[in-house]
């Protein structure tokens, strides 16, 4: 037992909150595995973060006792924190200082003497590929950059145990597959990492695999011993005939009786059956039965969604087929540049009525510019946007009535309660009267959040957050929905909970646009484009896409194969272009 | 149109009292900084600490330094006996100034002779050595005109009446404390108004209220408000307290008072907009406050006279509307000015206020 590096006996901890306190751990206990990757996962608010605090020795614990690295947890444990590596949700990089700056200021904080300091940065600036980038301002990187950066300066001394939380949120998947690569090569080091994520691919990825919810312990084991106590209870199911769109067939096996989940995935509708029951095949269906991933663990041990009401308004027709020939967003030869540098450079696409269109790219790909551009935040440079027959260039009052937005921040006033910001977005979009009050009511029902009402949002947790900014953004009925990255950082459950909703309302003809890191969320998109470099590379729906990029040595490839695959060499042909 | 600015103005009221540390920012520090500053900004001197160097053995010194001892301004510190200690006592600043009667200063008054007194004075402060020796002057001056009467001298051929205007006893305290009105309201507009859109910014806020349907105009308006209505409330409290604690007489009309305070505001508004929709964060909005602060109330007149400037920092003093505001605040209160005698000041103030307003609300949309 003692020769793990992190132990935890009955810890608990709470947090007060005005008059109340939360409990944020409750009787905690486990052990993780030496030299091995131990992934932490549950949802939002579930204590992940308090978790890694509490070993790093940031927090104390209120109850129980917490054994790092062998040491009593009453012994001094000053000199442990030399052989603990610790990365917070954002890393505390000197946004001023360029890379190497950073680093060498690391390192004298640190105390390695000179010569390691340099031959360790020049490791790691190989294996983080930062090196062409020593000189740039750490402020001037993207975000998964950042993040490089942030672990490379944690891994100057190299730990024996490493704690990091949420290294791989709002990232983009070469990013994340890099840093992922980075955490597994150091198990040869001999280093044990414990690491929270919100990503199942990642979990599945982990050596141990350790489920909070609520402040407990869920379960603790591998997650292929996870997964396999889930065969024979998950099947891809596909129709027949494609005269539908298929997330009208997922809106159909979502209601069947015998189902627990239903998922969109690359080649179908992945659905997850109830313990003990079988399968009940209707006609134009083919259910195939396939071996159970993480995500059907994590939906099996935490229970499925029942939050999302099962019943759209009535006004709305919910069979609502995209038509090809109903434009709603023109986008026709668009560019802007800032100076001298071209952010986006003619980029044309059109989006149908009801159809949920994707916007994906690395980071920095120029997709937000874009995105700026459509909702009327920025200035066009050159081109026709056309949003619902408006020039949106002079987007005017009206225009902007039509649509509505949630940003990645889930902007919404921290210190106004849930309801003040409900009735001052309600009065923004011009709804009063009855009018007002009804859809405020139908938005703390269809949202359930009746309970959070009088609380401030900046107390919410960031699921309820998204939740309110999405509901903020409907109040008007709006017929085209603009989502910048509406689900980073939030849990997987909420995520899948947001999509259905997102669903829903396409299938009622509101046409969605949408941009994401989630790779398989690109999957939920009708179309979707890929940028790179300000320009889009690659357009279709997903599948046409996924096809662009088979190769002898990738016959299947998944949406993030394919996105890293068709980025990479465009990249590369734009930089032997340049040369 | 009206109804949304009306929600914009609700929100960005209760975003303010909410919370509770603004809510204490916007009373506390103001009331506070006019009691400290009221009592302690003032250029009259009290208790002057001199030192004595009497040679004279005569009854007539002895009358002259009485005077001194009788002031409420003066405060001897030490007698000295010997002419070298002096150069100590006003390096160690010890005293502000010496007063040295010479040995024949009896002798030459009873022969009808000019009889002359020394005085050394620390000059390391220019300004509180002139008022010292203002205050000697009086003194000797005082003494001089008893003697003259007393003994049946002679007089002198002209004397100097003097009559001050609006301000009999040239209390200093008349001349700041309705600076320090124009002072605190400009703070307060500026730091309400100048964090609301930066705040907005750097918690993503404000691109959402763009996309609603607000034009820029609505959302200027909605901003506006709340600020304008602080700096109201914290105005006229501040001169009821000028009024009623510190005893400076109102004579003019509050009308004018009320028409001046509304277009300083709304120009230090535009001001704090414009501030705050060039910042990128808070941070950078308060440092943009500030760096309009201090010029602004360097430049207005509060301390200094604007007619000693230089005349192109003169010229410059023209776009502060501090400057205007602090003419009509003293021309209400101390000269009793009524809405006519301002209009020279009012339309200055209302061109500057409209300036601002619709260069933040352009700036709204066409940042970077």
């Amino acid at each position: 037992m003692m020769d793990s590096p992190l132990l935890f006996d009955r810890v608990s901890k709470t947090f007060p909150r005005g008059r109340d306190s939360i409990t944020a751990l409750n009787q905690l206990s486990f052990t993780i595995l030496q030299g091995k990757v131990t992934g932490l996962l549950g949802p939002d608010g579930s204590g992940k973060t308090t978790l890694i605090r509490l070993a790093a020795q940031l927090l104390l614990p209120d109850e129980g006792a917490i054994h790092l690295l062998g040491n009593s947890p009453t012994a001094d444990v000053s000199h442990v924190f030399k052989q603990l590596g610790y990365m917070p949700q954002r890393f505390g990089l000197y946004e001023d200082l360029s890379v190497q700056e950073n680093l060498t200021l690391y390192s004298h904080l640190q105390g390695l003497s000179k010569e390691e300091s340099l031959s360790r940065q020049h490791e790691l600036l190989k294996l983080t590929n930062l090196g062409p980038y020593g000189e740039r301002r750490a402020g001037a990187l993207s975000g998964g950059m950042k993040q490089k950066l942030g672990l490379a300066c944690a891994l100057l001394r190299i730990p024996q145990l490493l704690l990091l939380d949420e290294p791989t949120v709002g990232v983009d998947p070469m990013a994340r597959r890099e840093l992922w690569h980075i955490i597994q090569s150091l198990k040869n080091h001999g280093v044990t990492t414990l690491m929270s994520t919100a990503y199942f691919d990642e979990a599945e990825h982990c050596d141990q695999i350790l489920l909070l919810h609520e402040g407990r312990l869920l379960i603790q084991d591998s997650p292929q011993q996870l997964m396999a106590a889930l065969t024979g209870r998950t099947y891809l199911v596909s129709q027949i005939s494609d005269h539908h769109p298929i997330r009208q067939l997922q809106e159909i096996l979502r209601h069947r009786e015998n189902v627990q989940d239903v998922r969109r995935v690359t080649e179908g509708i992945r659905v997850l059956i109830h313990k003990n029951r079988t399968v009940q095949q209707e006609k134009g269906e083919t259910w195939l039965s396939v071996s159970p991933r993480f995500d059907d663990v994590f939906i099996d041990l935490l229970g499925s969604d029942g939050s999302v009401t099962q019943h759209p308004p009535s006004s709305f027709n919910t069979s609502y087929i995209p038509s090809p020939h109903q434009s709603v967003i023109t986008v026709h030869e668009l560019s802007k540049s800032f100076g001298q540098f071209e952010a986006v450079k003619n980029v044309s696409f059109t989006v149908n009525k009801g159809e949920i269109f994707g916007l994906l790219g690395a980071n920095g790909a120029g997709k937000t510019t874009t995105f700026r551009m459509l909702c009327g935040l920025l200035p066009a440079s050159s081109g026709l946007l056309h949003i619902d027959g408006i020039d949106m260039r002079h987007a005017s009052s009206l225009a902007r009535a039509r649509l509505g937005y949630v940003s990645q921040k889930f902007s919404l006033y921290g210190n106004l309660s849930c309801d003040q910001n409900l009735h001052f977005f309600a009065a923004a979009y011009g709804l009063r009267g009855q009018t007002k009050k009804d859809r405020i009511q139908w938005a703390l029902t269809e949202f359930d959040l009746h309970q959070y009402q009088y609380v401030n949002t900046d107390q919410l947790p960031l699921g309820i957050k998204q939740r309110l900014a999405l509901s903020c953004a409907l109040l008007h009925e709006p017929t085209i929905l603009f989502l910048d990255e509406p689900t980073s950082g939030v849990d997987p459950l909420a995520r899948r909970e947001f999509w259905q909703r997102i669903n829903l309302l396409a299938s009622t003809g509101v046409t969605v646009l949408v941009t994401t890191h989630y790779m398989d969320e690109a999957e939920y998109c009708d179309r979707l484009v890929l940028m790179s470099l300000g320009e889009i590379l690659a357009q279709g729906t997903p599948k046409e896409i996924r096809q662009l990029a088979k190769t002898s040595n990738l016959p299947e490839p998944t949406m993030e194969e394919a996105f890293i695959s068709l980025i990479t060499s465009h990249e590369t042909d734009f930089l032997s272009h340049h040369e | 149109m009206l109804y949304r600015i009306w929600a914009l103005f609700i929100k960005e009221w209760l975003a303010l009292v909410r919370d509770k540390n603004s809510r204490f920012v916007l009373i506390g520090p103001p009331i506070i900084q006019l009691l400290v500053f009221g009592y302690a900004a003032t250029f009259d001197l009290n208790h002057i600490p001199y030192a004595l160097l009497n040679e004279d053995n005569g009854f007539i010194s002895r009358q002259l330094i009485a005077r001194f001892d009788g002031s409420p301004n003066f405060s001897l510190v030490q007698t000295l006996t010997q002419e070298k200690e002096v150069a100590s006592i006003i390096n160690e600043q010890k005293a502000l100034l010496i007063v040295r009667i010479p040995s024949d200063f009896t002798k030459s008054i009873l022969s009808h002779r000019p009889a002359n007194i020394q005085i050394i004075i620390d000059g390391r402060n220019s300004n509180t050595a002139t008022l010292a020796l203002n205050y000697v002057n009086n003194i000797v001056l005082a003494f001089n005109q008893s003697w003259v009467y007393t003994h049946h001298w002679e007089r002198a051929p002209s004397e100097v009446i003097i009559r001050s205007w609006f301000n009999p006893n040239l209390l200093s305290r008349w001349f700041i404390i309705p600076g320090i009105v124009s002072l605190l309201t400009l703070v307060i507009t500026l730091i309400v108004t100048g964090l609301s859109v930066a705040r907005e910014r750097e918690q993503g806020t404000f691109d959402q209220l763009l996309v609603t349907p607000f034009t820029p105009t609505e959302i200027l308006i909605g901003k506006a408000l709340p600020g304008l209505m602080i700096g109201c409330f914290e105005g006229l409290l501040i001169v009821l307290l000028a009024i009623y604690w510190f005893k400076v007489p109102f004579m003019g009309s509050m009308m004018a008072l009320f028409i001046g305070l509304l277009l300083f505001l709304l120009a230090a508004v535009g001001v704090g907009l414009m501030i705050s929709s060039i910042s990128l964060t808070q941070q950078q909005g308060l440092l943009g406050v500030f760096l309009f602060l201090v010029p602004s109330i360097i430049l207005s007149g509060f301390a200094t006279p604007i007619a000693n400037m230089p005349e192109i920092v003169q010229d410059l003093t023209l776009i502060n509307p501090m400057r205007y505001f602090l003419i009509i605040v003293r021309g209400v209160f101390l000269q009793g000015d009524s809405v006519v005698d301002l209009l020279p000041q009012f339309w200055p103030l209302a061109l500057i206020a409209l300036s601002t307003m619709s260069f933040a609300a352009w700036l709204f949309r066409h940042r970077i």
